[in-house]
């Protein structure tokens, strides 16, 4: 009877845990809902461990429950109970048997440890020092906006990751000023991004979980780097192979931007006045990482959001341009363009959200 | 005991505690200022909390809420943490082996004083120019991007405090090893004292790679060097490394006593000796040993490479080994005992499951593909508070209660100590158990703030009311203390009944010589020992004589006050300001000059005679 | 018993730092101080090791430019002489010989100042023929830190041994004074085997390349 209850327990036990583990978080940005092979091997052992971990606490909590309905003192006892040095065969068994469920966790660990560190197809070069079959991205973390480049394409975007599902996608990370680190918790775990040194690892996405979150998955900043570190998004947009193709395409032969209507125009002047400094508005900027001070806007009128966090409308992109220390504070951009009327402001949006690549 | 402690007025109390080498007066100063931190510490927590209630909030600006999220990390972990500790150590571990005192009576007073000045300056930075900003961990390569002086209040004064915990780790390891009174061997010292042991010495190797961490950031910050400037050949990832080979063993450095404490209660409040002694006394060197070579799990995303993952990850699980020992052999120190539920033994009690909790995720934490997840999201937070939480501060509050008749000669209220117990510890889980999912949910640490319609609303809800059932907890526990305070009904010596080792066996508050004649130990728990003879108090091990007491001493805290004044000079001067070199040579003058005062001036202690022992019969004090 | 009695060749007991408690403390604590400094050392050797040679530019000195065996030859010998010296001082202490010890201590100051003054003529050489400072680089600041940590404990060890010198100079050894005497040739001797391995780590293997 006690057997039969404690195996229920455990079922029961097991259940919740799978439920929860199972039912929390969006789609988009849950590390409990993997969208990709990377995602799922860690996903993977978080279950294994969290299996043998739940299996040592329902241990502990009978040993714990039963103490304490037995051995509770009545009042008054004055019993002295006997004095137990202790018992070999006991502690043997508490050694061992953890023990026993230690390795049971640790080869899989190292196993996948050494898969996930696996990053040897960005070394293979062909004649034109190009990486041969594998997509790599250049990831540069900078205060408060990601940069990313496509280094075997000759082309760069910023805040928006486009990849393209069911491949590897192989990444480069770096940070042009403080330590950062690259996490999009849906496609698997985080790497930092150190200002010393490249550090090397890849993704993946499942074109069918990918289709749950609408191709779209949030990504995260996890190292604390000032005070807009809460605020360091980026998205990841997930296209198929032919559809990533056609992208690469529209982006490699990407021209400069030309705007239709008149306060588009006057946007560009004021764009050209006050902004190109730092951005750049084609996606094939060849100029180096040290001059690329900010954000590529080149697809700016198709991003998700604005400065990664605001909804994309037109009101935002004035509001930001108006006073970006208020929406991200401690950003590099606030200051450096002057004042600007609320007209330029206006004609900037409107400039702004014409920069497309893809004719969306 | 009349000739030498008459009443005293306010002010020469006072002057008594600033000069104190007593270790029962410096643990209560440690306690005090300990307290103090930790409820500074726990409104910093508040703001937190209350700034991430809801999506959104402007509660507090981003900035701001950066240097209280370092403000909280640094002030509990450095200046309530472990100060609390120390003042377990110094009320229990003398009376525990059976001493007079410490080894280093005055080196004890300066340990004290460079802590609570470090603990000090550092907080001070609240009202000069902000508070640092860059994590209690305090990376390198944002805190030299970080502005104003936050980061240098925060390396001058863990230097200083860093120093004074430095000086108490040697101390110890001298007293336990050469103050033990006769009979008191190694295999039976309580499990308290061979925890304080232990941690001891890992303070003594854990803490100089801070020290040196701390050297080089401040040479970066002020004086121009290019340790971790990366454009200059420098390395960030030293500073990563140096600090978590300390910031491993600190964190055993806080949870070992931890574990001595409860390994106490159990056995007390269980009326039953503890459950493989030496078992427990061998999980404890182990954890120790193994402490030191763990420290870079914290740095699994660094980029370090898979060899050093895989090896560092198995290591990091083979901890689990001897901890999974002690929670065994304390299920069954209760096994077929006599358990009374006191307030100690409450939170005795409830620490095995919350502590299992957090010691499971620690080995979640390990298998480093999957921590490629949990790195510095709110599982993290959720894991490291239900071990120092769950584990440390549960110990804490164990220990004050279990040993604040001791300390002070009056027992702390029951039915509050109760209130406070359940309001704690439901409202620890509230907090800290949504926060696994939250940080598995997508949530990275050190947000000042986090967006609508993520998923992660309800969460943060619920870990804020959690936090402030906590807050009502430690409130209680505040009137709790002064009600006791006020009312001070004095108790015996052994006032819970059950006490086994030796503090039990003298007056509380123990004489300031704790021992008349110091006790004969004839095995392990000696106070037990004698009882279950019959008898009520130890064979002396020594005839009655005179006993020689350290002289009191001012130096200790000018000592400290001097690097104090320097550091404000040191910290001032990266501002080119005349001012400031001046203060620094003054500063110096007054530490050094009190060095060398204590170096040339002979201090040989006194002596209380025999005669004014004899005196005292009726104080007790007897051995 | 009084620790700071007057005592005879016969009644000086045989190890006089160790002959009370205070002593067996001190003694055992600064052997303890002394494992401290030890991993104090190791991080700043590890630091060194870390960023040596590594320089913003090519023009910058390196190790194997800047580092001359003679000079550094001498300074290690005046420092393994003085470690001699100072055990000799030791001995004298132990059989009770206060002139004798204090000479010793003399002798062991002088090496030790004549070190210190090679190493600042060294500074010297490098920051004005090779522009090598402390500023220079990440190798400049971990090569000052690490040398110049070692250079302070020199400075510091000697005020030490001259203070306990000049305040005792008149009423000799007692078992007060005697536990001093000793720790601070341990401590001495401590700086001397930090050197040894600087003298390996940073000069030789520095000049090997």
């Amino acid at each position: 009877m006690k057997k039969r209850l404690h195996k229920w327990r455990l079922i029961a036990l097991l259940g919740i845990v799978g439920l929860v583990l199972s039912g929390c978080g969006e789609p988009f940005l849950s590390a409990l809902k993997p969208a990709g092979n990377v995602a799922q091997s860690q996903y993977d052992l978080l279950i294994l461990s969290t299996l043998i971990m739940v299996l040592v606490i329902i241990v502990v909590v009978i040993l714990f429950v039963v103490v304490l309905l037995r051995f509770r003192r009545k009042e008054g006892d004055e019993t002295i109970p006997k004095q137990i040095e202790g018992s070999h065969k006991l502690e043997i068994i508490w050694t061992v048997i953890p023990i026993l469920l230690l390795i049971v966790l640790a080869v899989p660990t190292v196993v996948t440890t050494f898969d996930l560190a696996d990053t040897k197809a960005m070394d293979k070069k062909d004649k034109d020092g190009k990486t041969k079959d594998a997509l790599v991205v250049n990831v540069r973390a900078n205060l408060y906006w990601w940069e990313f480049e496509y280094p075997d394409l000759g082309v760069v975007t910023s805040q928006d990751l486009v990849v393209p599902t069911d491949q590897k996608v192989y990444f480069n990370l770096t940070a042009s000023d403080v330590k950062h680190s690259f996490w999009v918790p849906a496609a698997g775990g985080k790497m930092d991004t150190n200002t010393d040194g490249v550090n090397q690892f890849f993704l993946e996405f499942d074109s069918k979980k990918a289709e749950d979150s609408n191709n779209l998955f949030y990504g995260k900043c996890a190292e604390l780097c000032g005070p807009s570190h809460a605020l360091m998004d980026f998205k990841v947009v997930t296209k198929s192979k032919s559809d990533f193709e056609a992208w690469t395409k529209d982006m490699k032969s990407a021209k400069e931007p030309t705007v239709t209507g008149d306060l588009a125009k006057q946007g560009e002047d004021v764009f050209n006045q006050s902004c190109i400094g730092c951005h750049a508005v084609t996606p094939n900027d060849s100029r180096p990482e040290a001059a690329r001070q900010a954000p590529n806007l080149a697809t700016f009128g198709e991003r998700e959001k604005v400065a990664g966090v605001l909804d994309h409308t037109e009101q935002n992109v004035k509001n930001w341009i108006k006073d970006p220390e208020k929406y991200k504070p401690g950003n590099t951009m606030t200051g450096t363009y002057g004042e600007l009327s609320d007209s330029q402001i206006n004609a900037l949006a409107a400039y702004l959200l014409q920069l497309k690549v893809e004719g969306k | 005991m009349s000739t030498y402690a008459n009443k005293k007025g306010f002010g020469a109390t006072i002057w008594d505690y600033l000069t104190t080498v007593d270790h029962k007066k410096i643990a209560i100063l440690y306690l005090i200022s300990g307290g103090l931190f930790f409820v500074i510490g726990g409104l910093e927590a508040m703001f937190i909390r209350i700034q991430l209630a809801i999506p959104n909030n402007d509660f507090v600006s981003a900035g701001f809420y950066n240097e209280i999220l370092t403000m909280h990390g640094t002030t509990m972990i450095f200046l309530a943490a472990m100060p609390l500790v120390f003042a377990v150590m110094n009320a229990v571990v003398p009376l525990q082996i059976g001493a007079r005192d410490v080894a280093f009576p005055f080196l004890n007073s300066l340990g004290f004083w460079l802590f609570f000045f470090g603990g000090i300056f550092l907080n001070l930075s609240w009202f000069l120019g902000g508070a640092p900003d860059a994590g209690w961990t305090s990376y390198a390569s944002l805190s030299l991007h970080s502005e104003g002086h936050g980061i240098d209040f925060y390396v001058l004064g863990l230097q200083i405090s860093g120093l004074g915990t430095l000086i108490a780790g040697i101390n110890f390891l001298v007293t336990i090893i050469n103050m033990r009174t006769p009979g008191m061997t190694y295999m039976r010292m309580p499990l308290f004292t061979w925890s304080t042991f232990v941690v001891s010495a890992l303070i003594l190797f854990a803490f100089p790679p801070l020290t040196v961490g701390l050297v080089l950031m401040m040479f970066d910050r002020m004086f121009g060097s290019n340790f971790f400037d990366v454009a200059a050949g420098g390395n960030t990832i030293i500073w990563e490394h140096l600090f978590w080979i300390f910031g491993h063993p600190e964190v055993y450095i806080l949870i070992l006593p931890a574990f001595g404490i409860f390994s106490e209660i159990f056995a007390t409040f269980s009326r039953k000796r503890l459950f493989g002694y030496s078992s427990m006394v061998f999980a404890t060197v182990l954890i120790g040993f193994l402490g030191f070579m763990v420290w870079a799990h914290h740095m699994f995303t660094t980029g370090l490479g898979p060899i050093a993952n895989a090896i560092f990850a198995v290591a990091t699980m083979a901890i689990a080994v001897p901890t999974g020992i002690k929670i065994f052999n304390w299920i069954f120190t209760m096994w077929g005992g006599s358990v009374k539920f006191t307030v100690p033994m409450l939170y005795a009690v409830a620490f095995i499951p919350t502590f299992t909790m957090g010691g499971v995720t620690g080995i979640m934490l390990a298998s480093a593909p999957a921590d490629y997840q949990y790195h510095d999201s709110y599982f993290v937070v959720a894991h490291f508070h239900y071990v120092i939480v769950g584990g440390v501060v549960l110990g804490l509050l164990a220990g004050i209660n279990f040993y604040w008749p001791k300390m002070f000669g009056t027992m702390l209220n029951e039915k509050l100590g109760q209130i406070t117990f359940w309001t704690f510890l439901i409202g620890f889980h509230l907090t800290f158990f949504i926060q696994h999912f939250l940080g598995l949910m997508g949530m990275p640490r050190r947000v000042f703030t986090f967006l609508d319609n993520q998923g992660l609303n309800t969460g943060n809800m619920i870990s804020t009311v959690g936090a402030f059932l906590m807050a009502f907890g430690v409130l209680v526990m505040v009137i709790n203390i002064i009600i006791t305070s006020v009312k001070n009904e004095k108790v015996g010596n052994d006032p819970w009944g059950d006490g086994r080792t030796l503090e039990w066996a003298i007056p509380s508050p123990p004489p300031f010589y704790n021992f008349k004649q110091l006790p004969l130990v004839r095995g392990l728990d000696p106070y037990w020992v004698e009882k279950m003879e019959g008898k009520t108090e130890m064979t002396p091990a020594e005839p009655l004589g005179d006993i020689h007491m350290p002289n009191s001493s001012i130096l200790p805290l000018t000592i400290a006050f001097g690097l104090f004044v320097a550091a404000f000079g040191a910290l001032y001067n990266m501002d080119d300001k005349t001012w400031t070199l001046p203060i620094i040579i003054v500063g110096l003058l007054i530490t050094f000059g009190s060095m060398l005062i204590r170096s040339v001036k002979d201090d040989h202690g006194y002596h209380i005679h025999k005669e004014d022992l004899m005196d005292d019969k009726d104080k007790g004090g007897k051995a | 018993m009084q620790s700071d009695e007057r005592f005879t060749d016969a009644t000086w007991p045989a190890s006089p730092e160790k002959a009370t408690l205070e002593g067996k403390n001190k003694y055992l604590g600064f052997w303890l101080f002394l494992g401290g400094e030890t991993v104090l050392f190791a991080s700043l050797f590890a630091t060194y090791l870390a960023l040596k040679d590594k320089v913003p530019n090519g023009d910058a000195a390196l190790a194997k430019d800047l580092f001359e065996l003679p000079l550094t030859f001498v300074a290690t010998m005046l420092l393994l002489t003085s470690s001699l010296t100072s055990v000799y001082a030791m001995y004298h202490m132990k059989n009770n010989h206060f002139k004798q010890m204090q000479a010793w201590l003399v002798i062991t100051v002088a090496l030790g100042f004549a070190f210190l003054g090679l190493e600042i003529y060294e500074f010297n050489h490098y920051v004005h023929e090779y522009h090598h400072t402390f500023t220079s680089s990440a190798f400049g600041s971990a090569f000052y830190t690490l040398v110049g940590f070692h250079g302070g404990h020199v400075a510091f060890g000697l005020m030490w041994i001259i203070s306990l010198m000049v305040r005792n100079a008149r009423r000799g050894l007692n078992l007060y004074n005697a536990p001093k005497f000793y720790v601070a040739s341990l401590y001495w001797h401590f700086i001397d085997v930090v050197w040894v391995f600087i003298f390996t780590v940073v000069y030789l293997m520095g000049m090997v390349g």
